[in-house]
């Protein structure tokens, strides 16, 4: 009677110890199922044109073009103002140009006195850049003047002009012993100090009392002190302004003005107004620039290096999906598995970010899959052990993962560690590798303590045979 | 275990292979390429795309001038991107006219901007190094409270072996990179510099996997001595080492054989570095610990 009773308990225990088994196991099989719906659904997004991927300028054509900015006559804490500035200034330039999504970064090189300033520009798709670097370069020169003193001076350079004009007039060649330099001078006004270096913003106003618009500009506090000082010493007198040597207007000084803002006013049309608000602005360029390098890469260039990356990936993914389904069998199936899943995770990161590819990116990013394989060796080789010492199946594979995830993360913080101080070297080249390769190192630890591990569990079978034996083996040997 | 007991071989070989790279590097030296020594670029345009030669063409042209390596890129179809060192204006001149196209742009990258990189670099890799012994001196801090008497390595001791095999690969990558700037007359740039500390994360990353299991056979020594429980955790990650670089190395020879053609030098040289990064966890790290604690445990026995 005992025994009977004993045997239906022990029945009735592993009956029950097999439903839990059967019920973990449904879970995981759901979740695995769940898991690969997610991928699916990710995989779909990745390849829709929703959020499309950011392509480097090696990839899509383009030009890359730095600057430096000659900040050796500004106090060191302005600095930092005229950059942004002159970014500002160099970004409107542009954007009239019409290029699509252009980037302009200002950045800063080096330390203290020493550092140099300098300004990026990104330019896709424009591969002509004469055009642009003229846009860019070419630094309208905004100069407030003032009247040229009455003197024997005035009288030689109108003297000179008089007699140049007449000669062309007569049909003469000009007299032989004419100063150029008198010449090509102004007889009515001279250069001072103030010039666009000190303009903050130039913008249309409407007078009170006027119809017609004005523009108001404001100079920064230098420029401030510079023009309440002009102002003093030509009250009364008018103050000409110039842009690119030439006269733009000449408004009479009505008040000596101390806040630093001015209204030109004058007989402007709505037009003439905007365009010389807009030339003040521009010609208000803070700081001198001078280009360091430039990088073209053209579109068919840029598109060719795309597909042979896309290749290169691609059959790479191949190679290491071969060689672990080869050599770890079943296992190697889901290390496969898991991988395609971590591809389609990290795509979808550097659309989301989104993070700019490169062609170098896409190296990182092709030796990330190698990289993320290695956890699932690891923990393959630590199952092997924990199943030669005999343990279960399940068992195994839980006490694999345990073991073989401090070798995971502390080895590849090592090679976090060497990408952390690449993406702080900085050219935007190795910036592109370095990002991608961190992105993919960390959602490796992730894919494969999760998705590896469940779905390894959710296709363990509870009981032992050949056939379980070996498909979870490996190595040569049946 | 065999690679342990004939260490003395095995570091040999190490020896010799780090001696013959810094003797090319010395001789030869390192060819900087114009990222970091500031150099030429030009635009040449052609009226008509039939008028262009072939790239090959031109770089055949070219090599009569003696301008060192000119990189040429096709730009649309009717003009290339030349890349060079910096050059005079007579050496411009007469690359344009035996080119037979005319000058579209000609500009140039800093020499200042160059040097910076160049500095960087070197910045970088020895933080690099500083930052590693600093990591593997805290991961393996309890190492040193292993319950083996009187055979313990201090943990600041992992650290200084993990950077000697490092820097032992770094050596070999760099001496095999110059050995091929010498055949295949590459120029280091900046995936050159890129590809050499990724061979230190990497190699790191082998060395730290057989000195965590080391770390973890330390815990339950059953008797074993100090030499063969680093014997038995090199023979335990033995495959994993093999198997991982083998992976890597398949997509890395993905990238050669079928990747961009700015990358490929890249490919090549993280191969080397990855194979040497492998074989120095296995046959340099590692024995070296042994090594070292036989000294320490030998000259504590003399004062004793």
């Amino acid at each position: 009677m005992a025994i009977i009773m004993s045997q239906k308990i022990l029945i009735h225990l592993l009956t029950w110890r097999f439903s839990t088994i059967m019920a973990k196991m449904l879970k995981r099989r759901i979740l695995s199922i769940v898991i690969i719906i997610l991928a699916a659904g990710l995989a779909y997004f990745i390849f829709s044109d929703i959020r499309p991927f950011h392509l480097g300028l090696d990839l899509r054509g383009g030009s890359h073009l730095v600057y430096e900015a000659d900040t050796s006559t500004l106090a060191p804490f302005d600095i930092a103002d005229s950059m942004e500035s002159l970014r500002g200034v160099i970004e409107r330039r542009i954007n009239a140009f019409g290029v699509s999504e252009p980037i302009i970064q200002s950045e800063t090189a080096g330390l203290g006195p020493e550092a140099s300033h300098r300004l990026i520009v990104e330019l896709p798709g424009i591969t002509d850049l004469k055009e642009a670097l003229n846009l860019i370069d070419a630094t309208p020169v905004l100069e407030f003047k003032e009247e040229r003193p009455e003197g024997p001076e005035k009288e030689a350079i109108k003297k000179t002009i008089t007699d140049f004009n007449a000669a062309i007039k007569e049909g003469e060649a000009p007299p032989q012993d004419i100063s150029l330099e008198l010449l090509n001078s102004d007889p009515n006004f001279i250069p001072t100090a103030l010039t666009g270096r000190y303009l903050k913003r130039a913008q249309v106003a409407f007078g009170q009392n006027s119809i017609s618009p004005s523009i108001s500009i404001e100079f920064n506090a230098e420029g401030a002190k510079l023009f309440a000082d002009l102002t003093e010493k030509n009250l009364g007198q008018p103050i000409a302004i110039y842009l690119d040597g030439k006269p733009l207007s000449a408004p009479v000084v009505r008040d000596v003005i101390r806040d630093g803002r001015a209204e030109i006013s004058g007989d402007f049309t709505l037009t003439d107004a905007r365009d010389l608000a807009r030339d003040l602005n521009l010609g208000a360029l803070p700081v001198a620039i001078k280009l360091l390098s430039t990088e073209t890469v053209g579109p068919t260039l840029g598109q060719e290096a795309l597909d042979r990356g896309i290749t290169a990936g691609l059959v790479g993914l191949l190679f290491v999906a071969s060689f672990m389904v080869f050599w770890y069998r079943l296992n190697g199936l889901i290390a496969a598995i898991s991988l395609a899943i971590y591809i389609v995770l990290v795509l979808a990161i550097f659309k989301l970010l989104p993070v700019t590819l490169t062609a170098a990116g896409i190296a990182g990013f092709i030796l990330s899959i190698g990289i993320a394989i290695d956890a699932d060796i690891l923990i393959f080789e630590r199952m092997k052990e924990e199943l030669r010492g005999g343990k279960h199946l399940h068992e195994a594979i839980n006490d694999g993962f345990a073991r073989a995830w401090l070798s995971i993360r502390d080895s590849n913080l090592s090679t976090v560690i060497s990408a952390v101080v690449l993406f702080w070297l900085g050219t935007s080249l190795i910036k592109g590798f370095a990002l991608t390769l961190i992105i993919g190192i960390i959602v490796s630890l992730f894919t494969a303590i999760t998705i590896t591990r469940n779905l390894l569990l959710a296709v363990a079978p509870g009981h032992q045979s050949s056939v379980v034996k070996f498909l979870f083996g490996h190595g040569l040997k049946r | 275990m065999f690679i342990i007991k004939q260490r003395k071989f095995f570091f040999i070989i190490s020896a010799i292979l780090v001696l013959l790279s810094i003797f090319a590097i010395y001789q030869i030296g390192i060819p900087l390429g114009i990222e970091f020594t500031g150099g030429t670029i030009i635009e040449l345009n052609y009226d008509i795309a039939a008028n262009r030669p072939a790239s090959n063409e031109l770089s055949t042209k070219l090599a009569d001038l003696d301008l060192g390596q000119v990189l040429i890129q096709p730009l649309g179809d009717k003009a290339f991107l030349l890349r060079l060192k910096t050059i005079n204006e007579s050496e411009k001149e007469n690359l344009v006219s035996i080119s037979g196209g005319s000058e579209a742009r000609y500009s140039s990258i800093g020499p200042s901007l160059g040097r910076e990189l160049a500095r960087k670099g070197v910045i970088a890799l020895i933080l690099t190094m500083i930052l590693i012994i600093i990591y593997i001196a805290f991961v393996f801090r309890k190492v040193s409270l292993a319950a083996l008497a009187g055979e313990a390595v201090s943990s600041w001791k992992y650290g200084v072996i993990a950077v000697v095999a490092l820097v032992h690969d770094a050596f070999i990558a760099t001496g095999f990179m110059v050995f091929l700037s010498k055949v295949l007359g590459l120029e280091a740039d900046s995936l050159f510099l890129t590809a050499l500390l990724m061979i230190i994360g990497l190699s790191v990353n082998d060395t730290i996997v057989v000195f965590d299991r080391i770390r973890e056979n330390l815990r339950h020594p059953e008797g074993r001595h100090f030499d063969e429980l680093v014997g038995k955790s090199i023979l335990e990650t033995m495959a994993r080492s093999i198997n991982t670089s083998l992976a890597v190395v398949l997509v890395l020879m993905a990238i050669y054989f079928l990747g961009a053609a700015g990358t490929k030098n890249f490919a090549l040289i993280m191969t080397v570095g990855l194979i040497v990064g492998t074989y120095s966890s296995i046959f340099l790290a590692s024995p070296l610990l042994v090594t070292w604690q036989k000294f320490t445990a030998r000259r504590a026995e003399r004062k004793g």
